[in-house]
């Protein structure tokens, strides 16, 4: 329940004048009997006359300014459900406890025949509803991370049981749809049938990572393949293949396989990550114990000038 | 329901004589049976209706009339419309 001066839409100061023609107006506007079409209006109204009963009340808007009584004017007893006049007229006119005297020549008879026109143009439309294009369907499709890089065809399962091969071309990007003409619901008349939209969405992949048409891959290389380089092999989404580590590549030095990225667009970058053995190795812990390095090789030498 | 005469002014709360007015003015048109009227839901509705225009919207007499007429004219449209869309 509202705040009644909210409802009516005045002051807390307002005179009784004042709150008797915001009354007035708004359930001139908003009178179900004067809205025949509109359902909400009975809701609206009876919140507006509510407010004005509370309101209009001196006694009553007392006892709701010092808060003793709520906005609905609390223990009034629950009102039988009223019957507007709209219940039994017009449309509703074979309701029980309808009167037929109130029928009136229908409003259209001064203009030839319109109720015929108004038939005829009804039924025309339905027609055109009928033959009307069928709805689009929506679907999700989840598609792994290198179809959606090289494209793919994928069979995606209906509600109804049947399938269709959706063809995902090569690059296509979370998110995007794809658009399959003719494959939505069939039309109720001769019309054609609705379209089918596929939404994507892309997998994450374990080791290749997207950034517009470019690919990211981290490749670890052992010490001694930073230390002194060569030949290492990469994947790429089209396969692997041999990439050259200069000799004295650090963790962090980036590689680029140019044309190895989506759909032959981007590039892939490669960033190299230098690791150490996994289990400890005696050979290379003792070569280090007796290898100095040189000392203008420090390696935090920029912390602590 | 069926309401005699009597029956409809004490339900609606009016005294006869405002209903001889509403009756004459053709504001209220209730099914006549043998020599007796009788009033239905659609008249009481119709009443409270009429009520309600001259008390809280302050419309005078022949505004009511007025209304009621145009009223009248829009449910027969709609009833109309309705006879004739075969979609709803």
């Amino acid at each position: 329940m509202r705040n009644p001066y909210e409802v009516l839409g005045v002051s807390k100061s307002a005179s009784a004048d004042d709150i008797r023609s915001a009354y007035r107006k708004l359930a001139k506007k908003l009178h179900p009997d004067l809205n025949p079409g509109d359902k909400s209006a009975e809701e609206k109204f009876k919140e507006v006359s509510q407010a004005n009963e509370l309101l209009s009340d001196n006694e009553k808007r007392a006892k709701f300014d010092a808060g003793l009584i709520d906005a609905s004017g609390n223990e009034k007893p629950q009102q039988q459900q009223r019957q507007y006049y709209r219940d039994y007229a017009g449309a509703n006119a074979g309701a029980r406890g309808a009167n037929p005297n109130y029928e009136q020549a229908s409003a259209f008879s001064d203009m030839g025949g319109m109720d015929d026109i108004l038939a005829e143009m009804f039924a025309r439309q339905s027609q055109a509803r009928a033959n009307a294009r069928g709805a689009d369907v929506q679907y999700r499709l989840s598609v792994p991370f290198l179809d959606a890089v090289n494209g793919a065809t994928q069979r995606l399962n209906l509600p109804d049981g049947s399938t269709i091969d959706v063809k995902i071309p090569a690059g296509i990007n979370d998110g995007q749809s794809i658009r399959l003409k003719g494959k939505g619901q069939p039309s109720q008349g001769a019309g054609p049938a609705g379209d089918a939209r596929v939404e994507i969405a892309v997998l994450p992949h374990a080791f290749f990572t997207r950034v517009g048409d470019d690919l990211l891959l981290d490749l670890p290389i052992s010490i001694k393949e930073a230390a002194l380089g060569g030949p290492v092999k990469v994947p790429t989404p089209t396969g692997t293949v041999m990439l050259n580590v200069p000799a004295g590549s650090n963790s962090g030095t980036q590689l680029r396989l140019k044309g190895k990225g989506v759909a032959g667009r981007g590039d892939q970058l490669v960033k190299l990550r230098v690791v150490l053995p996994t289990r400890a190795d005696q050979q290379l812990r003792e070569f280090l114990k007796t290898w100095t390095p040189e000392a203008s090789d420090d390696p935090r030498k920029e912390m602590f000038s | 329901m069926m309401l005699k005469r009597m029956e409809f002014i004490a339900r609606v709360n009016i005294d006869e004589e405002t209903l001889e007015i509403w009756l004459s003015e053709q504001w209220l048109l209730p099914l006549h049976d043998a020599e007796e009227e009788s009033f239905t839901d659609a008249d009481i509705a119709r009443a409270l209706l009429i009520l309600e225009l001259e008390h809280n919207f302050g419309v005078n007499q022949p505004g009511v009339g007025v209304a009621l007429h145009l009223l009248d004219q829009l449910h027969s449209a709609r009833a109309s419309l309705n006879k004739t869309n075969p979609a709803r």
